[in-house]
């Protein structure tokens, strides 16, 4: 099945823009980014905090297969029903630096929408780190097939 | 380009990961790796064929032997990960459409 979507990250550069157009209205697309208990159904995650406006804050907390609690917060700087979000992104604990979102929502028939977001990372280095933690996940993921396997073995 | 995308079909099974992990630390014959899986030795057999064509395992030939050694240059080719980073996002996005479209007919 092919990708809808699509991941522009230029070489050299410290953002990326993740484009997706949805079968949605935008008002639908949008309450996926502001209801919590929607934004834990799609994101997995629990969200701690949460509050839709202008230098209002959020915090969304999960819960790794070890049982390890990782936390995300950040600071929302705009917030336009049914257009725009842009919002500060951090993970506590982690080596990476916050980072900076911005998120386009926009209407494109009655029943479609697309959603652009843009990434800003402190550097080009950074950025690409972020752009390999789902591949170092699945390398994860079978490391932890072998353990299983050798386990089974002993 | 049609290469590339062999890769990353290559490393998105987890067998085939699992392989790659395995033969990175050390060169390994086909019985040898296949000893560490339950599946049968001609699936096993398989998945080393795949990873060799696109290039990922080469073979070495050492007395009757052959041993499996991972391609290190390929497998920094696999380092354009914009791909693997892609598939997580649409996976998220298609969740975030299914439960929005169930909202939709709920209305």
């Amino acid at each position: 099945m092919e990708q809808k979507t699509k991941i522009k990250a230029e070489d050299g550069k410290q953002d990326l823009v993740i484009k997706r157009e949805f079968s949605l209205p935008v008002e639908l697309l949008f309450r996926a980014y502001v209801e919590p208990e929607i934004i834990e159904q799609w994101m997995g995650t629990k969200v701690l905090k949460l509050e839709n406006k202008r230098h209002g804050c959020w915090q969304f907390e999960t819960t790794d297969p070890k049982g390890n609690k990782h936390c995300f917060n950040g600071v929302i700087h705009e917030f336009y029903p049914n257009q725009k979000i842009t919002r500060t992104f951090e993970m506590e604990n982690s080596p990476f630096p916050v980072q900076l979102e911005f998120l386009e929502f926009e209407r494109l028939t009655d029943n479609t929408s697309k959603l652009t977001m843009q990434i800003v990372y402190k550097s080009a280095e950074f950025r690409d780190q972020m752009l390999k933690l789902p591949f170092s996940q699945g390398i994860n993921m079978a490391h932890n097939r072998i353990q299983e396997i050798v386990n089974k073995l002993l | 380009m049609n290469l590339r995308r062999d890769v990353f079909q290559a490393i998105a099974d987890p067998t085939r990961r699992a392989i790659l992990l395995m033969v990175a630390s050390q060169s390994m014959t086909a019985g040898a790796i296949a000893a560490n899986f339950d599946t049968a030795r001609p699936t096993v057999s398989k998945h080393l064929q795949i990873l060799t064509e696109c290039e990922l395992l080469k073979q070495e030939q050492n007395g009757r032997e052959i041993y499996y050694h991972v391609n290190a240059n390929k497998m920094e080719e696999v380092a354009d990960f914009v791909e693997q980073f892609g598939k997580m996002w649409d996976e998220r996005f298609n969740k975030l459409e299914a439960i929005m479209q169930a909202h939709k007919t709920k209305e």
